[in-house]
């Protein structure tokens, strides 16, 4: 099965929706598109299981490789074990969803549709991915949908209502809440947080992508597979895991770097909610999971930890808040 | 071994109603939902019925006894070998007893409703809900793994929720499916600790190796006793713990605040969750572990004993005062389900009688469901032909509604425990399995039940003497009104329930239904039997006294009791306690700087950093002037320090 | 003649190259600006004229430098003018202070 298809058929599917002519024309394009990409979801999944029960128990099935920039040793590498089939059934699930959700989209509905393909190929590529930088490059690509699809079609937070009194007021946040109110978060406001935010972890995770790349024996090598057998010296370990966990925890959410959720969520049109909750903070976790974990797996004891203190922090410290 | 495959349908056939209608009950379906829901739970409640019939008679006897059969198990998430959350139907005398009764009260209101909820707008909504609580319940019994249990434990807490908050544009009604849910999740998460500290020592999830396992003295049992935290063995409080969620779901004190507040949902929700089903999944859970229970020394148990022993009698002196009809009721229950919470605390190490509380509990249970349910459904009745729940607007509807006095008398002679009704053998297998386990509560049970005696009948009375006998056409029934008292279908299950109220008492049920299996001896009650009924009476007496006719009789007595009667009729200031807690306690202390924390100083610290950039851009950004020279002059600057460099650094 | 050390006429070389900077940063005028331009360049001349003549009698590859610079001198002139000409155009003023438009 060519795992490639699943990024290129959300990016035909866009490609399509620029020719379309009406709404109606545009919408089923998209959940026809949707569609498709369940189906082959749906059916990798079947591959899969048919694979692993015929007894191949290699780690990654239906590899497929292609040399991207073979100076830097960078390859376009994608495969799939049982994380990366559950995580793409789930991303063709909710797609499908979001498509159905947001119907009645305006203004602007075939650059709203066109953005949802691209987030999802963008998701699609990272949970495929096999090489670091391909990852990389599908993390970053998932990210500035993320910005437009927020700022342009998203409405502003609506102030809390306070479940016990008795008043019950709904409005957009105005500049007169209060000294505690912070910031009015209209729109544009929680899509630049939302997007500087990812950056600045993106950022981070390259920093510690560049130091497993330049800590690998031999020929330097973003192959996932090949660094994790590798394994790495224990002080580069050190150095470079809190970059790629923290990295990877901006985009989960991770105590102190949530403060993007409330505003992105609240201020999100309904599909990108759907989308940022449901597959987008599971980017960073898969990341933190097949990157920092699985590569570091020292340096990951040692940190556990804290790990496990910021972990608690944020189950307990979102509960509270008022 | 026979094929049980049929058990699963019990279950999916309502979960299968739930997603038809769901998806096109409103739109497509419409008045056809009711029909399309009652026909999957008929089917169910025939699969039960039949199943307990080749249970009880035919497969499930081993030599005198009963055994346990599991009947279907699919390992579904297998965390190793031994531990693994599976899928599996268990079949027992209690689990078979609990399918009976939930599929025959959960037909029962269906059929009701097919008249009470007629014209509604979400009709189809309300079925398809239904559909999804029978569904939940009917897994909760068969389930055959704890952490199974819990899942369908969450599911019936979810359908609740949607049933109680079903006329979600009142207020009221969403906040009491709120406060439902939040009460008992707050439970649930006692039941998940007792999960996790029970099933980590036994090594096991399944039911039956759990119970093996912390029963016979072995390794597991002996590591999971001689680990304590503050002094209490990590057993007991694992299954202290497992009965907190048990005590939440079951209205017990002090997590009862819950029930009264549900009554905000249409009545027959009331008769199938809050009477008959939902509330005894905590008895359920208490029985199911029973063993582990009893093995662990009893304290757990007298716990148990003590908390529905005190619920029983709260809610009993709290139900004296409401005045709304469905209050009463609600109370009424959460005494009863104290009284069944009582009887599985009364454990004696030894004796004939060791297990007596065990029988007398379920017993209780099965004929609870019978006569409390009625009681709603007339109730429902009433309500839906005065248009209010207040006592005060009734009165004098004996000749009105003639099949629904009759059917309201045999409910509450059963709950008063009058002979020969289902209630009196029930209670008194309580009270005689208390006598045996500890006077104190004893007492408190015979002074229990004369009280239940006195509030149902004050509600008797009050609904339907007191005032002048009201004829048709009296008053406030408008032209093309309803027709005589109720259409058929909401008649015809207070007749069955009826008959249930008065035969269930007759069911050899400590022949069936036996903590082992075997079953055991019933000692005639005779002369035991005299003290409790004698109290009944003259309940019953004192509420004829007082409320046969509108006198002021009742507030005089109110007034003498003052204090007490001004305590009890605001149910003891328990929400306001509640209220208090969270709002100012843990609302105003913690959550509100919790919240000033992340707005100002976590968030405050990113829009800090933007601003420092914006700060620095700002200051910075005067050196683009836009005018020649300045630039000139920087371009010679560069210039002039890069000479410096290389002269003084670079020679 | 009696030789006038080289320093001296570099002295002068060198302060005339820093008049015609400081006119360069200050003036106002754009003409103004471009005549101190020239007396940067025709410093530079100097300098280049007074070291073929002290350094190197017999070669005569610095005067053949001031002869490109002044040839470059009256060509960057004409240039310069024809911007002032068009920034006047714009601005309607030959003060650099007026077009400063392109900034922050």
């Amino acid at each position: 099965m060519n795992l490639s298809l699943l990024v290129i058929a959300p990016l035909i599917t866009a490609a399509a929706v620029v020719f379309c002519r009406g709404l109606n024309g545009i919408r089923w394009v998209s959940l026809a598109g949707a569609t498709v990409q369940l189906l082959l979801s749906f059916g990798l999944l079947a591959l899969y299981w048919k694979e692993r029960a015929a007894g191949n128990s290699g780690a990654f099935l239906f590899e497929y490789r292609h040399a991207w920039f073979p100076s830097w040793n960078i390859w376009y590498h994608v495969g799939v074990d049982g994380i990366s089939v559950s995580m793409i059934l789930l991303t063709a699930l909710v797609m499908e969803a979001a498509i159905l959700v947001s119907w009645a989209i305006k203004p602007m509905s075939r650059e709203f549709f066109i953005l949802l393909h691209f987030l999802s190929a963008g998701a699609y590529g990272f949970f495929l991915s096999l090489d670091l930088f391909t990852l990389f490059f599908f993390l970053e690509v998932s990210v500035i949908p993320k910005f437009l699809l927020i700022g342009v079609w998203g409405s502003g937070r609506k102030v809390a209502v306070d479940a016990f009194s008795e008043k019950v007021t709904h409005s957009t946040a105005t500049a007169n809440d209060g000294p505690s109110a912070g910031p009015t978060v209209t729109a544009p406001y929680s899509a630049m947080k939302l997007a500087l935010m990812l950056m600045g972890g993106s950022a981070l995770v390259f920093v510690g992508l560049m130091g497993l790349y330049y800590n690998t024996d031999g020929v330097h090598s973003f192959d996932l597979m090949s660094i994790a057998q590798m394994h790495l010296p224990v002080e580069a370990q050190r150095k470079f895991f809190p970059f790629l966990f923290v990295g990877f925890g901006i985009f989960t959410a991770l105590f102190p770097f949530h403060t993007w959720v409330p505003d992105g969520h609240s201020s999100a049109p309904t599909a990108a909610s759907m989308f940022l909750a449901g597959i987008s903070m599971k980017l960073g976790g898969y990341g933190c999971l097949r990157v920092a974990v699985y590569l570091m797996p020292d340096a990951a004891r040692e940190y556990s930890p804290v790990i496990i203190l910021l972990a608690t922090i944020a189950i307990v410290y979102g509960l509270l808040l008022r | 071994m026979p094929n049980y495959a049929y058990i699963a349908l019990i279950p999916l056939l309502p979960l299968a109603a739930f997603v038809v209608l769901g998806l096109f009950g409103r739109k497509y379906f419409r008045g056809w939902s009711g029909v399309i829901g009652t026909l999957a739970v008929l089917i169910s409640t025939g699969l039960s019925l039949w199943a307990a019939y080749r249970y009880f008679f035919v497969d499930g006897i081993v030599g005198e006894g009963h055994r346990q059969i599991v009947a279907l198990k699919y390992v579904w998430l297998s965390f190793s070998p031994g531990l693994s959350i599976d899928m599996s139907i268990i079949l027992d005398p209690i689990s078979v007893m609990m399918i009976v009764v939930v599929s025959f009260v959960s037909l029962m209101v269906h059929i009701f409703s097919l008249g009470y909820m007629k014209g509604e707008v979400r009709f189809g909504t309300y079925y398809a809900f239904l559909g999804l609580f029978t569904f939940s319940m009917l897994g909760l019994v068969l389930s055959g793994n704890i952490f199974e249990i819990y899942i369908f434990w969450e599911l019936v807490g979810c359908s609740s929720f949607l049933l109680i908050g079903y006329y979600f544009d009142r207020p009221t009604a969403v906040a009491a499916a709120k406060k439902a849910f939040i009460v008992t999740r707050f439970a649930d998460l006692g039941f998940l600790i007792g999960i996790l500290i029970l099933s980590f020592h036994a090594e096991s999830l399944d039911f039956r190796t759990l119970i093996q396992r912390l029963n016979a003295p072995s390794s597991q049992l002996a590591g999971i006793t001689t680990a304590s935290f503050m002094g209490i063995s990590l057993l007991s409080w694992g299954l202290v713990l497992v009965f907190i969620g048990g005590a939440g779901k079951s209205a017990l004190f002090p997590l009862h605040i819950w029930l009264p507040d549900a009554m905000e949902g249409p009545t027959p929700v009331s008769a199938l969750i809050h009477a008959a089903t939902m509330v005894v999944a905590g008895v359920y859970l208490v029985a199911r572990l029973y063993p582990v229970y009893m093995f662990s020394g009893g304290t757990v148990l007298q716990v148990v004993l003590y908390v529905g022993a005190f619920s029983a009698l709260l809610a009993a002196i709290i139900a004296c005062t409401q005045t709304d009809i469905k209050r009463v009721l609600a109370y009424s229950t959460m005494s009863q389900i104290g009284y069944m919470m009582l009887a599985l605390g009364t454990f004696h190490p030894a004796g004939e009688a060791a297990t007596m509380g065990y029988t007398a509990s379920l017993f209780h249970l099965f004929t609870h469901a019978f006569f409390k349910a009625l009681l709603f459904l007339c109730a429902g009745v009433v309500i839906h032909k005065v248009h209010s729940n207040e006592m005060r607007d009734m009165g004098g509807l004996r000749k009105l509604l003639p099949l629904t006095h009759g059917c309201f008398l045999i409910a509450c002679l059963a709950i008063a425990g009058i002979p020969p009704f289902s209630g009196f053998f029930s209670k008194e297998d309580i009270l005689l399995s208390a006598w045996h386990a500890n006077k104190f509560v004893y007492g408190v049970g015979l002074f229990t039940s004369g009280l239940t005696a006195f509030y149902m009948f004050r509600l008797y009375f009050s609904v339907f003497w007191r005032r002048p006998v009201r004829g048709a056409g009296d008053g406030h029934d408008g032209p093309g009104h309803h027709h005589g008292e109720a259409p058929f279908t909401m008649k015809l299950p207070l007749v069955i329930l009826a008959l249930g109220a008065l035969l269930a008492g007759f069911v050899p049920f400590s022949r069936l239904v036996t903590y082992d299996g075997l079953p055991q001896e019933t000692h005639g009650i005779g002369v035991f039997a005299i003290a409790p009924v004698a109290l009944a009476l003259i309940g019953i007496f004192i509420a004829r006294y007082l409320y046969f006719k509108e006198s002021d009789r009742p507030d005089r007595v109110a007034a003498a009791w003052g204090g007490l009667y001004k305590w009890a009729y605001h149910k003891f200031y328990i929400d306001e306690v509640y209220t208090f807690i969270t709002k100012k306690i843990i609302f105003n202390l913690i959550g509100r700087p919790a919240a000033w924390i992340d707005r100002n100083i976590v968030d405050g610290l990113m829009n800090f950093l933007a601003t420092v950039t914006a700060g620095i851009s700002g200051a910075i950004k005067g050196l683009q002037s836009g005018k020649v020279q300045d630039y000139a002059l920087y371009f010679f600057a560069g210039i002039a320090g890069l000479t410096v460099l290389f002269i003084y650094l670079y020679t | 003649m009696s030789q006038i050390p080289l320093s001296h006429i570099l002295v002068v070389s060198t302060a005339l190259f820093f008049i015609g900077m400081y006119g360069l940063f200050t003036r106002r005028n754009m003409i103004t600006m471009l005549m101190s331009v020239e007396l940067i360049l025709n410093s530079v001349n100097i300098n280049f004229v007074a070291f073929n003549k002290y350094l190197y009698p017999d070669k005569l590859e610095g005067v053949f430098f001031t002869l490109f610079i002044i040839a470059i001198a009256a060509a960057e002139a004409a240039v310069a003018i024809a911007i002032i000409i068009n920034l006047y155009r714009n601005f309607h003023s030959i003060d650099v202070e007026d077009a400063g438009e392109m900034k922050f």
